[in-house]
């Protein structure tokens, strides 16, 4: 559970994110190491005891060090902005991976101090556990009915915020079937540490069997139900839902919803809060 | 009770053993301090002498001893988070969450607003009118003004561990979170009061350097003469006047959120806290550069003095600086690359903070070029230099990292953050203001600090940087968020006791700096500075006497080029005593500053306890005090050109009995600007 994702990425997304660190991170050793290198020589070669040095002490300005001095980390900021641009866009959280297959819909909502899942299409919630088939694209649309949070599954990729009143969204894919770790990131009081989820990756028919199961539990998410899950609580156990209530992730982001027509929520072409 | 507002005996620290031990050490503290002036009987000249005084390198020194104060209570913070994430794997640890995440808080806040941020103010205040050759700041009265509110905002932080708690809303104050509906204690009031009232004082101490570089120069100190800490002080204090409005709005509209019950932030209501996160960094992106082009600039200083060589690229240090500051209002949105902006708009953002990577490293190497057939002289100043080159670079990639949008989405709000900004924020920052301190020390008071535990110093605090903070970054790529009070992943926890280790040894450094300044204390005769210029220095603050008289230079000096005072020396013109003086205008003492400081820490007591009486009531003497300093026709005195020559007499008497200049015992020195080309 606690490999690196940097070691060992699990998706696509988390490769890509990992593969632009670590070619930014050989791109600056053309200057990191020189510095370094030019740091240790020059200790050692101007040391005030050793006489044997040149000694120059009125050279202030010599124009070609000023040029290869700002010219090459201007170079490579170049290059790295090229880089960054392109990534940026072709990372956007936003982005749905491979349009041609269609991703598992789950809405997401941050609470005081767990995480409920909401499977539209299966008709089912689900609280601290999120079950998605492996090699299919997830499509989250997250807000939150409390403070700030930020959702990560870090070994599948980037993290995005949620907050209320605004839904963000962000699109993950698993390779393989497996187990991670997701969870709240950004600070939201005193339950915060244990504010963790399973995330679990299956096979299609594991994940059917998972649903199946779901859609077999005795509760189901009314708005009362809804209430008292909503109070704070720390270390909520895995809690199934057969049913919830209908619009229920729009009703949440309508309770805080701001004035401004682009800010109003529903509907998947929906744009982001910004 | 209503007298005291919602103040009740419940808000005394009773509720755990811990934050009672930490009220009773801060009371102690407090009453020892002024147990010992007692005892030795020195109010009268602690008030006449210092309190009240106007003089700006008295002022200087008391902020440095507010930001070594504070640096002491923001350590022990960040040691007690240590010692809990070492512990807290599968257990609670010893701090409950309400507490733990106090510390975080104050730990953040006290070491930006009330360390870095006073010790900053404190090093410029001392130097910066003497490297210009001047008398005084544009505005003395408004100097103490701001130092005494300031002090009463590290005040108030201090007091919330005696009375009511702290906030728990992180260094950054995000709400919602931070509002009344989430925090409703008297917490994060104490941190927006603090954050408020010290924020003004930062503000005109902004205004005050920028008045004083643009107004005092001594003749012939062009602009592009001025020593390289001071265009560091004149960029940065712009940036302080720019950027902290922006700090004092989204501060005050949060305080009307939560005192008036208005919904700038709320979730509710019309309210939208991503306003708040973009004007907070608005200010908060600025801030890091406030903090560290000074820092640039004592370096620079250092390095072309202890390398006994001309700055290299003098033009392009100054020019990098501007381009640093320029950049620095341009990026703020790397803060929030994952709040759901587009690509666009973090593209743009990514790529222009990648921008600042090019002016940085550019003064890296012009740093090293004046290493470059230099003759490197290893005292503790360039020791620090030395660390701060090394180590910097490593936090500037990790920076440069950060402001990819698409590594920020797996990093963001993880150690990896944490280490970024320790790493830059101590070998930048506080190791740029400790080479400082010890290379200005004689300055401020005329006896040298000991070699010997100054270099003990940086060693502790390399090697603990080290351990305390690159196992941070391992443990961001775990995946381990900051401000976690426990955990349950084992594969954090020997990362986290590396970094308890790590911590540890900081504090041996620490101690290596009490030890120094208790050592060199002992041995100030040996140590003693006859001349005034300890390391064969380049800029003028090196031709006054140490510690300098009141009025730094008896004749204002004429200053003929770059490096003032080395070419005084080649030319032979220095040290020398002109046959008359004239009277010199100086600022009278006032206790006015210290007064409305004291008011200004009240008024914020009573509006975080909704004393609304006493609220008015010292907001009203504040105001009383003002009109009575502006009808005040005798803000200044004259000492008489005979008191001047005594003092100036005595000191010429010191220098010629000085033996020769310190700097001669060392093997690597390599002499003294000798008129005509030197090489
Ligand atoms: C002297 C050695 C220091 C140690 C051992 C240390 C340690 C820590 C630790 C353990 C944290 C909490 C990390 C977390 O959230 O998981 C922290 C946070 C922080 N530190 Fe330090 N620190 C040190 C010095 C400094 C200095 C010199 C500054 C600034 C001038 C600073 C500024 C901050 C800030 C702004 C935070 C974030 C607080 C927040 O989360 O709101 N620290 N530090
Ligand atoms: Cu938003
Ligand atoms: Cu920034």
């Amino acid at each position: 559970m606690a490999t690196a994702p940097i070691i060992d990425p699990k998706g696509p997304i988390i490769l890509a994110e990992r593969n632009l660190m670590f070619s930014a991170t050989a791109i600056m050793m053309i200057v990191i190491l020189p510095a370094f290198l030019m740091t240790a020589l020059f200790i050692w070669r101007y040391r005030g005891t050793n006489r044997k040095a040149r000694y120059t002490p009125d050279l202030a300005y010599f124009w070609p060090v000023e040029v290869v001095v700002w010219g090459v980390p201007a170079a490579i900021i170049l290059w790295l902005g090229i880089h960054l641009w392109h990534n940026t866009y072709e990372l956007d959280p936003y982005n749905a991976i491979n349009p041609s297959v269609k991703p598992l819909r789950v809405d997401v909502i941050a609470q005081d101090w767990k995480w409920l899942f909401i499977y539209p299409e299966q008709d089912i919630a689900v609280v601290n556990e999120l079950v998605f088939p492996a090699g299919r694209p997830l499509s989250l649309k997250i807000t939150s009915d409390t403070v700030m949070n930020s959702f990560m599954i870090q070994a599948l990729g980037g993290q995005i915020f949620a907050m209320a009143g605004m839904q963000t969204r962000l699109h993950l894919l698993a390779d393989e079937p497996g187990k991670f770790w997701g969870r709240n990131v950004q600070y939201s009081g005193a339950g915060f540490s244990d504010q963790q989820f399973r995330a679990i990756a299956t096979t299609n028919e594991d994940f059917d069997a998972w649903v199946e199961k779901v859609r077999g539990a005795e509760e189901k998410l009314d708005t009362a139900t809804y209430e008292k899950l909503l109070k704070p609580s720390q270390k909520v156990p895995v809690t199934y839902y057969s049913d919830y209530e209908l619009n229920l992730f729009d009703t949440i982001i309508a309770k805080y919803a701001h004035n401004d027509a682009d800010l109003t929520p529903s509907s998947e072409t929906a744009e982001p809060a910004q | 009770m209503e007298i005291l507002g919602r103040f009740t005996i419940d808000s005394l620290p009773f509720y755990s053993v811990i934050a009672a031990s930490g009220a009773g050490v801060t009371v102690l503290g407090g009453l020892l301090v002024v147990g010992v002036i007692t005892w030795f009987g020195a109010w009268r000249y602690v008030w006449t002498e210092w309190l009240t005084s106007l003089d700006h390198k008295k002022i200087g020194i008391m902020y440095i001893m507010v930001a070594l104060v504070m640096l002491l209570r923001g350590f022990v913070d960040a040691a007690m988070m240590r010692s809990q994430q070492a512990i807290a794997f599968n257990s609670d640890g010893y701090l409950p969450p309400s507490h733990f995440d106090q510390i975080f808080s104050s730990h953040g806040t006290i070491m930006i607003f009330f360390m870095a941020m006073p010790f900053m103010a404190g090093l410029i205040n001392l130097i910066m009118p003497q490297q210009i050759g001047s008398r005084d700041v544009a505005f003395p009265f408004m100097n103490s003004i701001s130092l005494w509110i300031t002090t009463a905002g590290a005040g108030l932080v201090l007091i919330s561990l005696v009375i009511g708690r702290f906030s728990t809303a992180g260094w950054t104050g995000y709400p919602p979170y931070s509002g009344v509906e989430f925090t409703p204690g008297v917490g994060v009031d104490y941190w927006i009061w603090a954050v408020l009232i010290s924020g003004i004082g930062s503000t005109m101490s902004g205004i005050n350097f920028v008045a004083t570089i643009v107004k005092c120069r001594a003749p012939g100190m062009y602009m592009f003469r001025l020593p390289l800490f001071t265009w560091t002080v004149f960029v940065t204090a712009a940036l302080m006047i720019f950027a902290f409005p922006a700090l004092t709005v989204a501060c005050t509209m949060l305080m009307l959120d939560r005192t008036l019950d208005m919904h700038f932030f709320t979730n509710g209501m019309g309210g939208n806290m991503m306003n708040y996160i973009n004007i907070f960094w608005l200010w908060g992106h600025p801030e890091v550069y406030i903090l560290v082009l000074p820092a640039f600039g004592v370096f620079s200083e250092v390095v072309a003095i202890f390398s006994q060589k001309r700055l290299f690229a003098y033009l392009s240090l100054v020019f990098a600086t501007m381009a640093i500051a320029f950049l620095s209002f341009t990026v703020w949105l790397h803060h929030f690359f994952t709040m759901g902006s587009s690509a666009k708009v973090n593209s743009f953002f990514g790529t222009m903070t990648s921008i600042i990577a090019v002016p940085t490293g550019v003064k890296v190497f012009d740093w090293l070029m004046t290493m470059f057939r230099g003759r490197i002289i290893f005292k503790p100043p360039m020791l620090y230099m030395l660390g701060f080159l090394v180590l910097f670079v490593i936090g500037g990639l990790s920076g440069v990292l950060l402001a990819l949008p698409p590594v920020d989405y797996v990093v963001h709000n993880t150690t990896f953050l944490v280490a970024h900004f320790h790493n830059v924020i101590i070998p930048g920052v506080v190791f740029g203001y400790l080479a400082g301190y010890m290379m200005w020390f004689p300055k401020a008071f005329g006896f040298k600090l000991n070699e010997k535990w100054g270099a003990w110093s940086f060693w502790c605090w390399t090697i603990g940087f080290i351990l305390a903070f690159m196992p941070l970054y391992v443990l961001g790529f775990l995946g381990m968020p900051r401000r976690m009070e426990h955990y349950e992943i084992a594969a954090w926890q020997p990362h986290l006791i590396v970094a308890a280790v790590g911590a540890f040894i900081i504090f041996l450094g620490i101690v290596c700096m009490a030890i120094q300044l208790i050592v060199s204390l002992r041995d100030r005769e040996e140590l003693v500075d006859m001349t005034g210029d300890p390391w064969n220095g380049r800029s003028l603050e090196w031709a006054t006497s140490s510690p300098a008289a009141p009025y730094n230079f008896a004749v204002i000096p004429d200053v003929k080029g770059l490096d003032a005072f080395w070419q005084m020396k080649a030319e032979g013109i220095a040290y020398k005593q002109p046959d008359h003086y004239e009277d010199i205008t100086l600022p009278r003492n006032s206790s006015l500053g210290l007064m409305i400081g004291v008011l200004g820490g009240v008024f914020g007591f009573a509006m975080i306890w909704w004393i609304w009486w006493l609220a008015i009531l010292s907001m009203g003497v504040i105001a009383v005090l003002i009109i009575i300093r502006a009808c005040d026709d005798h803000t200044n005195f004259v000492m008489p050109a005979s008191e001047v020559k005594a003092i100036e007499d005595a000191w010429f008497a010191k220098i010629a009995k000085a033996p020769r200049n310190e700097m001669e015992d060392d093997p690597g020195f390599a002499g003294f600007p000798a008129p005509e080309g030197t090489a």
